[in-house]
């Protein structure tokens, strides 16, 4: 064992790493410059148990009616060896139907590595003719670890080139869906696609072969009727590939953090919480979203301007604190020398208001 | 300045006000609609509290929202309550002069208002509308014909809800934050219930306080449309399988079917309690002077629609053309400077952001010459000249043109600027409401002594611009349709 992978074993506490999947590791590019969550996820920490274990459980529940309808749809889309999905795919690719597609289905019970390789052979075999793979078990490195990745998705081997292909149960109405869902989509197949990419370039293909456009395909309108969409990650892949480098220099993170630090969940409470709070993090409102420890970080947080919103701290000079906002606005501190444009500011934003809450006539 | 409101309510405790007059119209008897949709399905209803009163919450439900017909017969039900609330305020018009007074043309006196709690519910609305307004009461899959109407009702009050200004349906939550602010997030506040913790937070807890608790699910179910995760599974999920069990056994489907009207109710009544103190918060202000005349927009368009239902008319299509998106493009940017202009006429808090823009100053009349005349021209025009003194920083160059809130027809052109001590002088040169005289009638010059606020804001009429017919689009954007 290194020191490092000491050092995150001692973070993590008795359990085995939390496994990373194609959803935390999506979320891992949500807040970049967030050390505590850096660390937290490169030791592998139940963060939800953690979470509840410092009294500020996380909400992330899914509703068994969101997952049954996810199921069946996907059931129905990959249905009769995919022919429909085939159609749907090459059509919106623009290139001339197959008459027909092996479909690869590399999911099973069977045990880790051998499941690998049969993905890893399936993929980098020398054949170029239209091909599905369902279920095909991919890696990827996240902080020095080996993550396993096993989507849901099929990979499209058509043309020579491959496609990853997600199927979303949320509906496309009359050509627009969720934004939020989209983009959230798009992350995860980003995440596919750099999987792939590692894949093929290990056995000497052309990564680029992947292409970086993914089909996201769900029901239209109101209907059970698949219809299938083009998204363009190629940003996602650029942020993605930036936080995963980031993570694989933990050392470089490790050394920000005090010894003996540990966010092991069957410690005291009070002991994990104080510990917490020597790891900076970088809460803002859009962490509630994305990663278990936000009710936390947003309580800690609360006296800071950030935790209104990035745009409320800006519109406030970037003052951090919003103690020392109100004494800037009320004249009680003298600005430091940086700080006297935005005090300057603030104090005639008080004066206005308090002149028009008085009622002064204008 | 809104940005200091926020720190100032955290620092409080509670959230601190925005605005010193009401910017909404507030209906007499508006609508309140709380919706709930089933997770996972495609904008499934799953059940409604709705009604006009707070006492009359009326219950509609879903026990199987997969099962089509169900969700149609939901949406009918909806329809029984709409439809007739909208038709109440068809029974009186008034005359409006138009064309300058040479015809009139006729209106209702009032409109229907709906009410959600938040812009998630305006979604919904506009997709139920959308996939109701197309279904026919024929063919394949007849629906009942209130169906497809309330479709198109449904989607005439998303799009008012598109254009600022407009109060034909509004989300609660927007409707609050527009004149309090919290000590949290805007994502924070579209929580209904967590907002309001923030507007009076109950005895011996901080706004942030019961903000918290009102996040939790167990103490404070979710505003909707979307469920809470937990409920689903834990509640919902056993109710619905029970009355999916009970089959023809009709004592059996009763009693499962009382449950799920339980359950559901459980879920939205806090909501209604809600949206109803809501109601009351946002009466407590006085109305600003120029929301009267934005609700008459409502009842126009409102007069406009039932007279295109009434010949007929078919429902709205899924996208506009060319021509029409551009119309509508144009007519909502109109009504979003319009809209930010009159808010700011109506309401010196709102005008105070203007002035921490550089936007607008006020000033104190130290000199005025209100009998000045301008013959430098053909005919000799009446042309008033003061003096301001601010002690504001006046942003504006010299040749603008600015408004009084207090004069809104009359027009001041900055002639000069001198900036001092810590003040500056202004002399404006006044053109337009003082009559067709040479002489000025009294109180139409500002007098020395009056304290004036000055903007480069004009609520003067926007002309609208000129769009082709739909037959002569343009080949750059796609030409003719065929």
């Amino acid at each position: 064992m290194t020191d490092t992978a000491r050092r995150l074993a001692e973070i993590r506490g008795d359990g085995p790493p939390k496994r990373h999947n194609a959803r935390t590791i999506a979320a891992l590019t949500g807040n970049p410059g967030c050390s505590r969550r850096a660390v937290l996820d490169s030791a592998g920490v139940d963060k939800p148990k953690l979470a509840e274990r410092i009294g500020f459980p996380a909400r992330f529940g899914q509703s068994r009616f969101a997952i049954g309808r996810g199921n069946a749809f996907e059931a129905q889309v990959k249905a009769d060896g995919g022919a429909e999905l085939l159609r749907l795919v090459a059509e919106r690719l623009g290139v001339p139907v197959p008459a027909g597609a092996s479909w690869t289905d590399l999911g099973g019970a069977d045990d880790l590595p051998d499941r690998q390789e049969r993905s890893r052979a399936a993929l980098t075999a020398t054949d170029d003719g239209a091909a599905l793979f369902d279920h095909p078990l991919l890696g990827l490195a996240v902080a020095g670890q080996r993550v396993h990745l096993e989507p849901d998705l099929v990979a499209a081997r058509l043309a020579g080139r491959y496609h990853v292909v997600e199927i979303k149960s949320f509906p496309v109405v009359d050509g627009q869906a969720d934004a939020a869902k989209v983009s959230a989509a798009a992350v995860q197949a980003a995440v596919y696609v750099l999987a792939l990419r590692e894949l093929l370039a290990a056995e000497g293909h052309d990564p680029e072969s992947v292409s970086h456009e993914v089909v996201l395909v769900c029901p239209r309108d109101f209907t059970n009727q698949p219809v299938a969409s083009l998204v363009d990650v190629r940003k996602q892949l650029l942020v993605l590939r930036r936080q995963l480098d980031r993570m694989a220099r933990v050392d470089d993170l490790l050394a920000e953090v005090q010894a003996g630090f540990t966010a092991d969940p069957s410690a005291d409470p009070a002991t994990l919480a104080a510990a917490l709070s020597q790891v900076p993090a970088r809460y803002a409102p859009e962490c509630l979203a994305a990663c278990e420890l936000a009710y936390f970080c947003r309580h800690e947080a609360r006296a800071q301007t950030g935790a209104m919103g990035r745009p409320v701290r800006e519109a406030l000079g970037g003052v951090a604190d919003v103690a020392e906002v109100l004494a800037l606005a009320a004249g009680e501190r003298a600005p430091e020398p940086a700080q006297a444009e935005a005090a300057a500011l603030l104090r005639a934003a008080a004066r206005l208001r308090a002149e028009a809450l008085a009622g002064t006539p204008a | 300045m809104r940005a200091l409101a926020k720190a100032q309510a955290l620092a409080a405790g509670v959230a601190q006000p925005v605005a010193t007059v009401r910017h909404v119209h507030l209906s007499a008897r508006p609508l309140v609609l709380v919706p709930l949709a089933m997770a996972g399905e495609a904008h499934a209803p799953l059940a409604a509290l709705v009604g006009a009163t707070p006492g009359e919450a009326k219950l509609l439900i879903v026990p199987q929202p997969r099962n089509r017909d169900q969700r149609f017969r939901f949406v009918a039900e909806l329809a029984e309550v709409v439809l007739p609330y909208l038709d109440s305020f068809r029974g009186v018009s008034e005359a409006v002069p138009v064309d300058r007074g040479r015809d009139v043309r006729y209106r209702y006196v009032d409109a229907p208002q709906l009410l959600v709690p938040n812009p998630a519910g305006v979604t919904f609305l506009r997709l139920l509308g959308r996939s109701t307004r197309f279904r026919r009461p024929d063919g394949d899959y007849p629906v009942h014909p209130s169906v497809p109407l309330l479709g198109q009702w449904l989607t005439f009050f998303a799009e008012r809800a598109e254009q600022p200004g407009s109060s034909a349906l509004l989300a609660m939550t927007e409707a609050v934050t527009l004149h309090w602010a919290t000590g949290q997030s805007a994502v924070e506040d579209l929580h209904l219930p967590a907002l309001l913790g923030w507007l009076d937070p109950p005895p011996g807890l901080t706004g942030a306080q019961a903000a918290a608790r009102a996040e939790d699910p167990t103490v404070c179910p979710p505003a909707g449309p979307a469920t809470d995760p937990d409920f689903d599974n834990r509640v919902l999920a056993p109710a619905m399988a029970r009355y999916a069990d009970a089959g023809d056994d009709a004592g059996a489907r009763a009693t499962a079917y009382a449950e799920l009207e339980r359950v559901l109710r459980d879920q939205l009544a806090p909501t209604w309690e809600l949206m109803w103190r809501g109601v009351g918060l946002l009466a407590g202000l006085p109305a600003g002077a120029r929301v009267a005349g934005r609700w008459d927009g409502d009842k126009d368009a409102f007069t406009g629609y039932a007279e295109h239902v009434d010949a007929g008319g078919g429902p709205q299509p899924r996208r506009d053309g060319a021509v029409a998106a551009a119309r509508r493009l144009h007519r909502l940017e109109r009504a979003l400077t319009s809209y930010a202009v009159q808010r700011a006429y109506d309401d010196p808090l709102v005008m105070a952001e203007h002035r921490l823009a550089g936007e607008a100053f006020v000033g104190e009349v130290t000199l005025a010459d209100p009998r000045r005349v301008d013959d430098t021209g053909k005919r000799p025009v009446l042309r008033p000249r003061i003096q301001v003194v601010t002690t504001e920083p006046v942003a504006v160059p010299v040749g603008a043109t600015l408004w009084s809130p207090a004069r809104p027809t009359q027009k001041a052109k900055l002639v000069f600027l001198t900036p001092g001590d810590g003040k500056t002088e202004v002399v404006l040169e006044l053109s337009g409401g003082m009559g067709r005289g040479l002489t000025a009638p009294p109180g139409s010059v500002p007098e020395v002594g009056e304290r004036l606020c000055w903007t480069t804001l004009s609520d003067a009429y926007l002309p609208a611009g000129a769009f082709p017919e739909p037959d002569q689009t343009p080949w750059t954007h796609g030409g003719p349709e065929v």
